[in-house]
């Protein structure tokens, strides 16, 4: 009667789980805001634990940024002298001297009270291109381009979701209402994008030669963002490598040793369950093996 | 084995300890007898202190750096990211540390339901224990809010709402934990104190948790008392210390793990958007480890019957030693407990996902009967089976189960049954 009992149980408990998982399944399918998230697929040199950046590609990136972004963009924890560091761009720090004073920003005051312009120097942040968040929404019909800073970190689906939507301008399809200013993309939650198509074939001239293709440029532009947002990943990699190699190691050592420590504690716990299970073993066999009848 | 007494070795010693007893208690610490049958999730106790001493360090130096001011505190991140040596490593330890140790909690409260190790004569540990759970959770939740990202915000914003829900004094008492009219910079400033406090009442409780652990002993697999003078206990150092630290490094693997591979996944892509009183968004949620509660929250129609039901959640838990009826402690021999265990698991999984869903159609279904059956599981379910349940035998000491190999006992029985149904006359 229990064994039933239990049986029964089980196959309710079985049905009940069985059904959960197969309406949810169906109900997420139908819950999709409209927005494609199915993400194009580019292999990415910063994935996986040896990710690395494309120098080159980080360069071009900075190229895209300043000729095309950096217009309505800011990117305001970024210095410039992170242009020059390990991990980075690497841009020389001539390089990077020269690319921080192409900017004015006001400084101040000085020894008469006055607030002045200079250019910008390795340890100031990026400049921004609006003075404050209501000028820059007030230039693009109310919606602030968003700080690029943290932005690969800030989306849902990071790289591949920048890469998408930068690639994912369309004609919106028949019937689909959109207001003066404002496109159609199709990675875009709610399809709705108040920023225009932001690159095209050529659209910058790379110093470096490498063709300039829409999707070149997508990419360089996202790693990097990526970057901007992680400026340390190379170095969180190889440390965390390293950190694990050696835990890896440890581990196996700590393993060893309680293995050890254990075994002074009288016979190791395997080897009393061993030898319990050959004594009932031998009395089960006894019965089991020898007809009743003949057993004394 | 048998815990000795302390015999000081040097005047100096004897001197020191009949006035302070420290080198006592350490003695004890280390003579302290466990089970010697204690398996892996034994070892979470240990894990969970790890825990949060790597949160209060972390924690320490971070505020060093941080701001706690509306205008500041997401740029004071960003610099801790970018600027501060290792920060991000610091930063990231912490983030991660905080899902790491709800995680061991979790497995922790999992264990002592599934061992019944809340039951006589360790109801105090066990409610000490849930006080510092609810504890762990009111730190967690302040600390999310001091990034001032955008899930800071909209989730500061909706779980100090909910004591709006109380009635007559609901909105007086919002005002007073606001310390304003909205969640604005005098929120963000006691949120950041109490952040900093609590860790350290944590810290006093586990005190308290692991004393009142060492006046009855452990509990252990088979759930049966051991004799504490025997061989069936062995001392905590150096077997118990050698098998928690080889659990403790498994863990700080996957700790790392998300550290330095995936230290945003656990967390929401909103937060690192700065917080924005005007934009509302389209989910707010809490971060994972409180989604059960959320679920439970949002699943009762009415806000007032929603916080009841969140805090009765947890407080159910204190009244759990009493509720459970069963003398057999280990689900190991209790075949109808072990199954509903199970299905209590899934449930508070099921209730997690779901309070990361939006509460329409399905979802709010679904999430209303895994309440429902959340609290017959406590209410109804633990009192009747205690009752009724036909429970196996227990063994007579934590040695003897070791026989229990899967099927033998049923091929003994058979073999047994065969020899007396066919024999009972010709056996002399």
């Amino acid at each position: 009667m229990k064994v039933i009992m239990l049986g029964l149980l089980n196959r309710i408990i079985l049905t009940i789980l069985i059904s959960i998982i197969t309406t949810l399944s169906f109900a997420d399918d139908q819950h999709s805001n409209g927005a494609n998230t199915n993400y194009l697929n580019t292999d990415w040199s910063f994935k996986g634990i040896f990710g690395t950046f494309d120098r080159a590609s980080l360069q071009r990136g900075y190229q895209v940024y300043q000729e095309v972004c950096s217009g309505c963009h800011s990117v305001q924890h970024l210095s410039y002298r992170n242009l020059s560091e390990k991990g980075g761009p690497e841009f020389s720090e001539e390089e990077a001297k020269a690319i921080a004073a192409q900017f004015e920003l006001e400084d101040g005051p000085n020894n008469d009270g006055e607030m002045f312009m200079r250019p910008a120097r390795l340890s100031d942040k990026f400049v921004n291109p609006y003075p404050n968040v209501e000028a820059s929404a007030a230039a693009n019909g109310g919606a602030y381009p968003p700080d690029m800073s943290v932005l690969a970190k800030a989306r849902a689906g990071g790289a591949d979701y920048l890469y998408s939507l930068l690639l994912g301008y369309e004609e919106a399809p028949e019937g689909f209402e959109l207001d003066d200013g404002v496109y159609y993309n199709k990675y875009m939650p709610g399809n709705k994008i108040k920023m225009s198509e932001p690159i095209l074939d050529g659209i910058v001239e790379y110093s470096d030669g490498t063709q300039a293709s829409k999707a070149q440029i997508a990419k360089d532009m996202t790693t990097f963002l990526v970057w901007a947002s992680e400026p340390h990943l190379e170095s969180q990699h190889r440390m965390g490598f390293k950190a694990i190699i050696y835990l890896i190691v440890l581990l196996t050592l700590v393993y060893m040793s309680k293995q050890k420590v254990w075994s002074r504690f009288g016979a190791s716990k395997d080897q009393e369950e061993e030898e319990a299970y050959d004594k009932v073993e031998k009395v089960v066999t006894k019965y089991e093996g020898e007809d009743p009848k003949t057993f004394k | 084995m048998s815990e000795n007494k302390y015999i000081p070795k040097t005047k100096l010693a004897k001197w020191f300890d009949s006035r302070l007893p420290l080198l006592s208690l350490s003695h004890h610490l280390k003579e302290y007898p466990t089970p010697k049958n204690l398996n892996y999730w034994w070892t979470f106790g240990g894990i969970l202190t790890f825990c949060l001493i790597t949160q209060i360090v972390t924690g320490v130096i971070l505020g060093m750096h941080y701001v706690a001011h509306t205008d500041h505190a997401f740029e004071s991140i960003e610099h801790i990211m970018r600027d501060v040596n290792y920060g991000w490593l610091l930063r990231y330890v912490h983030a991660n540390g905080a899902s790491m140790f709800f995680l061991a909690v979790y497995i922790h409260i999992f264990r002592g339901l599934f061992y019944g190790s809340y039951k006589a004569p360790r109801e105090v540990i066990w409610i000490i224990g849930v006080i510092i759970y609810l504890l762990m959770m009111a730190t967690a939740f302040m600390g999310y809010v001091l990034p001032w990202g955008q899930m800071s915000f909209w989730g500061a914003t909706v779980i100090t709402n909910l004591f709006s829900a109380i009635p007559l004094v609901g909105e007086s008492i919002t005002t007073w934990l606001w310390g304003g009219y909205a969640v604005d910079n005098p929120t963000l400033t006691r949120f950041y104190a109490l952040h900093y406090l609590l860790p350290f009442l944590i810290f006093g409780l586990i005190i308290l948790h692991i004393w009142a652990l060492h006046v009855p002993g452990n509990n252990n697999p088979i759930g049966i008392d051991v004799k504490k003078n025997s061989n069936e206990t062995m001392p905590f150092h150096p077997y118990m210390v050698m098998k928690d630290i080889t659990a403790l490094l498994v863990f700080i693997i996957i700790f790392f793990w998300f550290v330095f591979f995936a230290p945003n996944a656990l967390g929401h892509p909103d937060n690192y958007i700065e917080a924005n009183p005007l934009v509302t968004p389209t989910h707010i949620v809490p971060e994972w480890y409180l989604l059960p509660f959320y679920a439970i929250l949002r699943a009762i129609p009415s806000k007032l019957g929603g916080v009841i039901f969140m805090f009765a959640a947890i407080f159910v838990l204190v009244a759990l030693p009493w509720l459970d009826t069963s003398k057999v402690r280990s689900s190991t021999f209790r075949p109808l407990y072990r199954k509903f265990f199970w299905v209590l698991v899934v449930t508070v999984i099921l209730l997690g996902y779901l309070g990361a869903k939006p509460p329409e159609g399905i979802y709010l279904v679904l999430s209303r009967i895994a309440t429902a059956y959340y609290f017959i599981h406590f209410l109804i379910l633990l009192p009747v089976l205690g009752r009724y349940e036909k429970t196996d035998p227990l063994p007579m000491s934590i040695s003897d189960p070791v026989l229990d190999k899967p099927g033998l006992i049923d091929k003994f029985k058979k073999a047994a049954g065969q020899y007396e149904g066919d024999n009972v006359g010709s056996f002399k």
